[in-house]
């Protein structure tokens, strides 16, 4: 057993530890911390299949912008913690046996079916010798073979960002607020009026009269 | 004793039945089904990214960027969603929302 086994060993029980925990946690805090432990052992695991940039990627963007925006939510929406879990212990028994059945059939087949090894897999590549970078050959394939699909990601990301500001963008009517575009695009003579005038005027009869407006309604 | 394709293919099993059990565990809560629905696209990402190794083919981890992609987009819009219903049920209980039952 060689140092690369026993990484992999390791970062698995941690992986599957926090995972188990991810969906038993009481705590949905608990449960989101537990599930940032679980990605970092994922890129872990992914440095071992020498996917640098994804397992780099993995770290920033999941950890760090996704898991991020699931504890901001669940610390927002103050969910009642013991409520809703009275049927846990009920549908146990049926999510085991499923559990169960799924990775005994999958790693049956698995294990049986695909003993490739790294000496194999250096001779199907036929380049293993040679020192590649990983983001260098992702990069050379993205943009040029994939480019289009990149295009169609980037506008995958541009809809959602619109549509969760769209969601949670509310009007409150309970306070004033002032439409900010119609607030840059008024103009002065809309506000005042300057109005002529005779620097002296003759005095009234006992007569009070209504000295005419000078501002107008805002 | 070397690390052979299986090993991972397994893991990513695993990864993915401890997720499905965690639906199954977790139907009232909502944010911890959308953690599974997580750990199970983390775990078919784990699937590609040893595929993409053992067969020295770099189409894997490209679909694997695509995956993560539309992964932050989908986590994004729920999220959203969820927030809007918590404002309109104050809870976020699956079993309460029936209103679009017919």
């Amino acid at each position: 057993m060689d140092v690369k086994t026993g990484l992999f060993y390791i970062f698995s029980t941690v992986l599957l530890l926090a995972a188990f925990r991810v969906i038993t946690a009481r705590n949905p805090v608990h449960a989101v911390l537990f599930l940032v432990l679980s990605f970092f052992q994922a890129s872990m695991i992914w440095m071992l299949l020498s996917a640098e940039f994804l397992a780099i990627i993995l770290v920033l963007v999941y950890v760090g912008a996704v898991m991020v925006l699931f504890l901001f939510v669940v610390m927002m929406l103050d969910v009642k913690i013991e409520g809703g879990r009275d049927g846990f212990w009920k549908h146990f028994p049926l999510a085991a046996v499923v559990g169960v059945l799924i990775v005994l059939e999958m790693s049956a087949v698995l294990m049986g079916g695909f003993r490739v090894t790294e000496d194999v897999s250096a001779s199907i590549a036929g380049q293993a010798s040679v020192p590649v970078s990983n983001t260098r050959e992702l990069g050379l394939l993205l943009y040029t073979q994939y480019i289009y699909p990149l295009e169609v990601a980037a506008a995958v990301l541009l809809l959602a960002m619109i549509t969760a500001i769209v969601l949670t963008l509310r009007q409150r009517k309970d306070v004033k607020t002032i439409d900010p575009s119609e607030q840059v695009s008024v103009k002065a003579a809309d506000r005042l009026v300057v109005v002529k005038m005779s620097t002296t005027q003759p005095p009234l009869p006992m007569q009070v009269t209504e000295i005419p407006s000078v501002e107008k309604k805002a | 004793m070397t690390l052979t394709l299986g090993h991972f293919l397994t893991l990513g099993a695993i990864l993915f039945a401890l997720s499905v059990v965690g639906i199954f565990l977790n139907r009232k809560n909502l944010i911890v089904l959308m953690m599974a629905i997580e750990l199970m696209l983390l775990a078919v990402n784990t699937n590609f990214v040893a595929f993409s190794h053992y067969l020295g083919d770099l189409k894997g981890q490209i679909f694997v960027f695509f995956i993560l992609t539309v992964a932050a987009a989908e986590a994004a819009i729920g999220l959203a969603i969820l927030v809007l219903l918590f404002r309109s049920k104050s809870n976020i209980n699956v079993d309460e929302l029936n209103t679009l039952k017919g």
